[in-house]
């Protein structure tokens, strides 16, 4: 098998740098079967997440040869073979050390927003009817592994550092499954503008590109909650009928 | 004393998977307060990577079932092994359980009239798992995680923990360190509730993630608990086998649900041999009568690659080393073939299937659309676990120690059905949940001596002033053991085999004993895994104890000196404990009587 050159980082936001580690790869190797080969044998104390390694749980996000990737879905065959494989830990969080980053802030963000509030159960058991064609939009968004590879690249977060005024395209999808699930009653555009600061999105579509789940977040999730946004805000007759009415306007 | 944090809740519940997090929302509904540790981020437990569905008797998609049916299939899987209370608990509440999670925010796909739609799945009488497509476990823990974060638990998040702590005979809390820093804590509780899932790990090939070393049966054994029926261990009959770096990730039993077929290197669908009697009557005759039930003929009987896990695991082994597996060891599972049946057969299979068409194309390189997938077995799931009582899911040995899901023993018998082990998270999360919080309602608080804390940190913190040089490192230990499970107490067993496999182990512990670590507290992943060796060996210990003792052939639990399934062994469970000389001792407990009510149902359902 062949030997291939990795450039990983190691050491935290003080200290740190590439480090060179030569690794025999296997047929079929994705990115973190070779990071756990020098745990193994070279590094046993170097930090990286992972859980599933299938592509399911989202938690060995970093930046391979630059790009935002899932180390577990990464097959090193289909990287170039001539230069080093530079593995990095995402730049949009703080770095703990090694590859693993402070990602708590999605959390917190997570939490502050407004939960599902579902309308009373439709059926005597408990239960709603739905149709499965209403069901099928939010169920896209409702695959999101949580892997805030699209947080990383997101240049708001990630250039700009806007985490105090800008949920992130995590949290627009997030927003979006609620919004479009059937039997939410919840109303969550005047949070959208303000705290969720969806404005601040220029639609460059860089989450769509790098979503490891295939969802079109800019598309189906962001430009939808935007029209909402501006529908409700901008739309001065909606406006004038809220300010009549006391609904909606804000 | 050792620095360390101190937490006090009246209710922690260790691990956040489907079963930790239903027990936390359910004990903070009554408004215990909560603490809700996990080993990883919250919502990446092993409970994402379940696939194919949740049984629960809903009969939305055949109005015949119901919790009687569930029920009859569960302790039949289980060779009626099964501790009966829970089985019947668990048929009696699961659709309820599963309703509420779409008042929580789940979606479910649906039937044309807008319910919960359900699919086949091994061993149930009736379409019956509700899914959505293949990733239903995520739908699942997403949907708890985004309501218990709205529901007052304190999260801590990539923390472990070591130890159980102990009032005396009473559990009161556990001690524990976070990854990032590795900061010492402890936490006071007045109930404890493991939730940690399964022992995988101990094993080579798996499909389970890097958690599943067995802490939580490892720490209630240490803490004085009993483990029951350690013997089985599921294999679930279809993982990819190459190429080799992701040998033993989960396929679905939800592709062979939708019509995937077996067949081996000779073209053959080896499934229609050997049909065990139990199933005779309830199994199709021909190819066509198979594709009849799976497009939802209520006259035909299912196609045989419906049968258990168990036996369908035992089926593709012996046609591999009878030589006629596939190239890279296993056999073919093929769904592509259904285009014979089904118009525009690729969007279709995309739909229902949209994880496994992903990671074959991504892992492997192969289009299921169009080609056979390579599968084989891989170690799933650990029937035994932690013996609990079965309404309140009470350890039956240390007051205050509560156990759900995974880690919990004695629901599933010697065989778990597919789809059983979400709705039994749910149905068991809940109650131990709710029992926990009443029980710490009724209970004044704990106290914990100085002494046990110290020794717990002494413990925790070893491995990083012991020399990592001198042997070959906590990851290759691990190997070493996987490589020795895998071999010697893996889906065939004998006498020899595990006999040897126990003194290994003994090996092994010592070995485990004198590993260093390397490198700081900090984020240290060596530190972790040498830590994760002590369970792991433990749980081993126990699955090849009560794997020695059980001479016969029974559900998951495969002997070739023992190939036949004897009767007189089905009158009880093997139960593991802590001996007053620290060893572990095996004992045979006798399963006590069915009431008439629910023999009647077993009759009656055949």
């Amino acid at each position: 098998m062949a030997m291939t050159t990795f450039k990983v980082w190691r050491g935290d936001t003080d200290n740190g740098a590439l480090e060179t580690y030569e690794v025999e790869v296997e047929q079929g190797y994705v990115v973190l079967d070779a990071i756990h080969r020098i745990q193994a044998e070279q590094a046993h104390d170097m930090a990286v997440r992972w859980n599933c390694k299938a592509g399911k749980c989202g938690s060995c996000s970093a930046e391979v040869n630059g790009s935002p990737k899932l180390m577990c879905m990464t097959r090193i065959e289909d990287l170039p073979a001539d230069q080093p494989i530079t593995v990095e830990p995402m730049r949009a969080f703080p770095l703990l050390k090694d590859l693993v980053t402070d990602v708590s802030w999605n959390y917190e963000v997570k939490a502050s927003i407004a939960r599902f509030a579902p309308r009373k159960p439709d059926n005597d058991d408990g239960s709603w009817t739905m149709d499965q064609y209403d069901v099928e939009r939010p169920q896209e968004f409702r695959k999101c592994i949580e892997c805030f590879l699209c947080q990383d690249v997101c240049h708001v977060l990630r250039d700009h550092h806007l985490h105090d005024k800008f949920a992130g395209p995590r949290h627009f999808v997030y927003v979006a499954n609620m919004e479009m699930n059937p039997i939410d009653t919840g109303d969550r555009v005047a949070e959208l503008r303000e705290e969720l600061g969806i404005g601040l999105c220029n639609i460059t579509k860089c989450c769509t590109t790098v979503c490891p789940e295939g969802i079109t977040i800019t598309d189906n999730a962001i430009i939808p909650l935007k029209e909402r946004v501006v529908d409700r805000s901008y739309d001065p007759l909606a406006k004038l009928i809220g300010m009549v009415t006391g609904n909606g306007g804000d | 004393m050792a620095e360390h944090q101190t937490f006090e809740h009246d209710v922690i519940v260790i691990g956040a998977g489907g079963a930790g997090l239903r027990a936390a929302i359910e004990a903070a509904s009554t408004g215990a307060s909560v603490g809700l540790i996990c080993k990883s981020l919250l919502g990446k437990a092993h409970t994402v990577m379940a696939e194919g569905g949740v049984a629960a008797a809903l009969a939305n998609a055949d109005e015949r079932d119901n919790w009687k049916v569930h029920f009859a299939d569960t302790m039949r899987g289980g060779q009626y092994l099964n501790v009966w209370r829970m089985a019947q608990v668990h048929a009696q509440e699961a659709p309820d359980r599963v309703r509420e999670l779409e008042g929580w925010g789940a979606l479910m796909d649906r039937t044309p009239d807008g319910r919960i739609n359900q699919r086949n799945f091994g061993g149930h009488a009736y379409p019956r798992l509700a899914h959505v497509g293949d990733r239903t476990g995520l739908e699942m823990i997403r949907t708890l995680q985004d309501h218990g974060i709205h529901e007052g638990l304190d999260v801590h998040m990539e923390v472990t923990v070591t130890k159980l702590l102990m009032d005396g005979d009473r559990c009161a809390g556990a001690f524990a360190y976070d990854r990032d820093k590795g900061r010492l804590m402890v936490f006071k509780a007045k109930a404890v509730i493991m939730a940690t899932g399964g022992i995988g790990r101990a094993f080579l090939v798996t499909s389970n993630s890097w958690e599943y070393t067995g802490d939580g049966h490892a720490l209630a054994y240490e803490a004085g608990a009993e483990l029951v029926d350690m013997e089985f261990v599921q294999f679930h009959p279809t993982g990819m086998v190459w190429p080799p770096s992701v040998r033993g990730i989960l396929v679905t039993e939800g592709v062979r649900g939708e019509g995937g077929i077996l067949t081996n290197s000779e073209g053959k669908r080896f499934m229609f041999d050997d049909i065990p009697p139990l199933y005779q009557s309830s199994t199709a005759d021909t190819p066509e009568e198979g594709w009849r039930y799976v497009i939802g003929d209520r006259d035909a009987r299912r196609p045989p690659e419906l049968l258990t896990r168990d036996h369908v695991a035992r089926k593709i082994v012996k046609e591999v080393k009878e030589g006629r597996g596939s190239p890279h060891g296993g056999v073919f599972l093929d769904i592509a073939w259904i285009k014979e049946h089904i118009k525009d057969s690729e969007a279709h299979i995309k739909k229902k299937l949209p994880s496994m068409y992903h990671q074959f194309k991504e892992l492997a390189g192969i289009d299921i659309t169009k080609e056979p997938m390579e599968v084989g077995p891989t170690t799933h799931y650990v029937m035994g676990g932690i013996r609990v009582e079965a309404d309140s899911q009470m350890a039956t040995t240390v007051p205050g120690l509560f156990a759900a899901g995974e880690c919990a023993g004695g629901m599933h018998g010697a065989n778990r059905l597919g789809g059983n082990s979400l709705s039994d998270l749910l149905v068991f999360g809940k109650r131990a949940g709710e029992y926990a919080a009443r029980y710490a309602a009724d209970h004044s608080a704990v106290s914990v001596g100085d002494d046990q804390i110290d020794l717990a940190a002494q413990e925790a913190l070893a491995p990083l002033e012991r020399d990592p040089g001198a042997d070959v490192g906590p990851y290759r230990l691990q190997y070493e053991l996987q490589a020795l499970m895998q071999d010697k107490a893996g889906i065939a067993r004998e006498e020899d085999g595990l006999t040897e496999a126990l003194d290994e182990i003994q090996k092994l512990k010592e070995r485990a004993r004198a590993m260093g670590a390397g490198g700081s507290r900090e984020y240290n992943p060596g530190w972790h895994t040498t830590l994760d060796l002590a369970s792991l060996l433990t749980v081993s210990e126990a699955v090849v104890l009560a794997a020695r003792e059980r001479k016969e052939s029974r559900g998951a639990h495969s002997r070739i000196d023992h190939l036949e399934k004897k009767p007189e062994w089905a009158t009880f469970n093997h139960v593991l404990k802590k001996g007053s000389d620290g060893e572990m001792e095996v004992r045979r407990e006798e399963i006590p009587a069915m009431p008439q009510d629910l023999k009647d149902i077993i009759e009656e359902q055949g």
